[in-house]
């Protein structure tokens, strides 16, 4: 396997060496994309990763939205190419319309850094392909705007065409439905709200992101 | 003409807003009772040039829902003043 994945870094970005190492233990190779880049040769896949883009400022993901490596990543992923975001990256997927809904601040107002479970709800994505549906992951979560919403008609096409890809087992922050993490219509933009980049080596606890990150690197 | 202009985000009804509710609960506890409906949003303030007021309205509301605003959750109202006018007068 020797998936090169890009991974996105713009100024408040504080993710992107786990996501490298990550990839690069599982055979791929990392690359980090700069948000005033619009350079995506030699890419199969794209990560954006978790922090704070631009400081949150406004809203997460609001500034990161306008930056010249987030064209090229939407002219990427309409053209097919795998593209998953992480938390904030999850943020930027959806303030860039790139993903439907909008995450906002958790229903008790309270931070959360915890370990929690999540299930695979469709193997028809980019980043599930190579799991089980139905099978329950311990994945760390480390938010404080992760509360997923989207009106009624748009979760209802959610729900119709299996784009939910993970729920949380126990909802830690109101997520409508218990949405974990989302995909497009062409089920090649992936957007989550757990990090399983901290989530592939025993020594911090879990593998269970393993099977995420190969799917992804597989994707192409 | 120069325009100082006043946004006002707030989350659209419907939408959890925890900052709002915890205030909100806090509010008898130090002695203030009989308040409701406690919301927090934030303020933007900028000033534009623009021909006319209507076309300060029509750029303004442009900025405010492709950037200000996300409109799955929040919406904004606008105040405009004509800084000229108030000079003049």
């Amino acid at each position: 396997m020797t998936a090169t994945v890009g991974v996105a870094v713009f100024p408040g970005t504080n993710c992107e060496l786990d996501s490298i190492h990550a990839v690069e233990s599982l055979g791929g190779t990392g690359k980090i994309l700069w948000h005033s880049s619009k350079n995506l040769s030699e890419v199969d896949a794209v990560i954006i990763p978790g922090g704070f883009a631009h400081g949150d400022y406004l809203r997460p993901g609001a500034i990161a939205r306008f930056s010249p490596l987030m064209s090229a990543i939407t002219d990427f992923a309409n053209n097919g190419g795998p593209v998953l975001g992480i938390c904030n990256g999850f943020q930027v997927l959806t303030e860039s319309g790139l993903l439907p809904g909008a995450l906002q601040k958790n229903k008790g107002l309270k931070f959360l850094c915890k370990t929690v479970e999540v299930r695979v709800e469709t193997e028809n994505s980019t980043l599930t392909r190579n799991a089980a549906k139905g099978v329950k992951l311990s994945l760390p979560i480390n938010h404080f705007e992760g509360n997923f919403t989207c009106d009624h008609d748009t979760l209802n096409s959610l729900l119709e065409q299996d784009r939910v890809v993970l729920r949380y087992c126990d909802n830690p922050n109101g997520s409508i439905d218990d949405i974990a993490g989302v995909c497009n219509e062409s089920r090649n933009v992936v957007g989550i709200m757990p990090h399983p980049e901290r989530a592939c080596d025993s020594l911090l606890g879990s593998e269970d992101g393993k099977v995420l990150f190969d799917s992804l690197l597989g994707a192409n | 003409m120069i325009f100082s202009v006043l946004v006002d985000v707030r989350l659209r009804k419907g939408i959890a807003d925890p900052a709002g509710s915890t205030i909100e609960r806090s509010l008898p506890t130090l002695g203030f009772s009989n308040v409701r409906d406690v919301s927090v949003g934030k303020t933007i303030r900028f000033v534009i040039e623009a021909e006319n007021e209507k076309e300060a309205h029509e750029k303004v509301e442009s900025i405010c829902s492709t950037f200000l605003t996300n409109p799955v959750i929040e919406e904004a109202e606008i105040t405009i003043e004509n800084l000229e006018k108030v000079e003049g007068n």
